[in-house]
């Protein structure tokens, strides 16, 4: 395993959220993102123009809008910025935390404003998955529905470099210790194997805790907050992402270690089964995750101290994104070669 | 020299992507289209930091980020033609027959120039800086179409 060591240590510093509802006709899309964009500058304690770079994203297809960056872009303030837009689906908001976390350890930019946003009331969310499929081998073949529950809503996350945290925050900074991205094109015959490919979650997990160093992820980690769209894959995904044997899992769940106050809290936010703005889905896990780490989390706040967060997303076709974030900026570089 | 491609026993397999959508135009947004709709007036939103009036209306001022949403201002429904262009090509989703001129009209109190339909003058004769004004539809649809065009002054 090559060592993993970032090149710059990246910082959560602002998270901004709207409400989550299937009936927002009150908002354009531009005043829901705006929303959201406007509660993170003010939760870190900036205005717009200490923002360096905006990362947008969504899943265009499923409200049938094309570049919605560009007139979101009243919204998202990043008139005169560097802009990305960010597109994978379900993990489109985990990819957003990602491609801020790369940008700002890059060193490229100082402070990244990550913002997701869906409306999916508006649009056609099957009739746009349908078209995931290969359309020579598969397309006819097999058609995608969205499994989970839809919702409109936006999330907004800043992002900054060690060296602006030591300038001071307003909240406690929250770190970006790792993350991994692990997909594979989701067919009936696999298209590239000759194998059964490992689980995507399991691949995630087994790489990204073994260059951190982790043994023991239920004893390492204080909370999860998983993304799981079905209430019942949760526990199957459980037993990937913890590289659990057997009915491990089924043996925590029955003794109460999933919940709330048990050894590895599960979903204190509601999870996606609570809501699912799918563009911003995958960044509310890391963004709910990190306001436990705070201890902002409100209502839904644990009650043991949190220090050591996993956050998950998901989407088709398959595709995991596992993050670790710390209280502390204290772990050590993992070199296991 | 011109290139020959070989796409003998080639397929092409055909699509059909038909997805119903909506948008939902908000609470200004529809505010503004019931101005139009019900009492022919067209209303900006304005800061008061920046002295900007906006159109279409937006809830936040794009220069200073003061919320604006509650400050309607009443505009002209006069304005100048800051900008144009010719639509030459038909299409069935297009509102009118070409050739018609799309242009972008800055109404008496505004800041910012609303897109529109402008009518009434030879698209070969069009020029940037003339005076049009509104000429609200006789059937309403609750879109910016309650507006069906612009025509010179």
């Amino acid at each position: 395993m090559k060592k993993h060591a970032k090149n710059g240590n990246v910082a959560i510093i602002g998270i901004g959220q709207t409400s989550f509802s299937s009936h927002k006709e009150d908002q354009n899309q531009v005043e829901m993102v705006q929303e959201a964009v406007i509660n993170a500058l003010a939760d870190a304690g900036l205005k717009i123009g200490d923002i360096d770079c905006i990362v947008h994203g969504n899943m265009e297809l499923f409200e049938m809008q094309f570049a919605p960056d560009l007139w979101h872009s009243l919204g998202t303030g990043a008139y005169g910025k560097d802009e990305y837009r960010i597109t994978t689906g379900g993990t489109t908001g985990a990819t957003l935390v990602c491609a801020a976390d790369n940008l700002v350890a890059s060193g490229l930019y100082g402070t990244v404003l990550a913002i997701g946003m869906e409306k999916l009331q508006e649009g056609n969310t099957t009739g746009g998955i349908t078209n995931m499929a290969d359309p020579l081998w598969f397309r006819n073949l097999q058609t995608g529905a969205l499994t989970g529950t839809t919702s409109d809503g936006a999330c907004a996350m800043i992002f900054t470099s060690e060296e602006k945290v030591k300038q001071g925050t307003k909240n406690p900074p929250v770190w970006i210790r790792d993350h991994i991205q692990v997909h594979r094109e989701e067919t009936i015959p696999n298209l590239f194997g000759f194998n059964k490919p490992e689980m995507t979650h399991h691949c995630a997990a087994r790489t990204l805790f073994a260059r951190n160093g982790i043994q023991d992820p239920v004893a390492y980690f204080d909370v999860f907050e998983m993304y799981d769209p079905s209430a019942w894959w949760a526990v199957d995904w459980l037993r990937e992402f913890f590289l659990l044997k057997g009915d491990e899992h089924l043996r925590m769940l029955e003794a109460g270690d999933f919940d709330l106050d048990g050894r590895i809290p599960i979903n204190p936010s509601g999870g996606v089964i609570a809501s699912n703005p799918i563009g911003a889905t995958a960044m509310l896990r890391p963004a709910e995750a990190a306001l436990q780490i705070r201890g902002d989390a409100g209502g839904h706040q644990i009650k043991k101290e949190v220090r050591h967060a996993l956050a998950s997303g998901f989407g088709g076709t398959f595709w995991t994104v596992l993050m670790i974030l710390e209280k502390e900026l204290n772990w050590q570089e993992v070199n296991h070669d | 020299m011109t290139m020959q491609e070989d796409h003998k026993d080639c397929f092409v397999l055909e699509g059909k992507m038909a997805l119903p959508n909506q948008y939902f135009a908000g609470r200004l947004g529809s505010r503004f289209l019931i101005a139009i709709r019900d009492r022919k007036k067209i209303m900006g939103l304005k800061c008061n930091q920046c002295g900007k009036t906006f159109v279409p209306p937006r809830e936040y001022c794009e220069k200073c980020w003061t919320k604006i949403a509650d400050n309607w201002v009443e505009l002209g429904t006069e304005g100048e033609l800051v900008n144009f262009t010719v639509v030459r090509y038909g299409d069935r989703h297009l509102p009118k027959k070409p050739p018609y001129i799309l242009g972008q009209i800055r109404l008496d109190g505004a800041d910012t120039p609303l897109v529109h339909i402008v009518e009434g003058i030879d698209p070969r004769e069009v020029e940037s800086g003339i005076r049009v004004k509104a000429v609200f539809a006789a059937k309403t649809t609750n879109t910016i179409m309650d507006i069906d065009h612009f025509e010179p002054v």
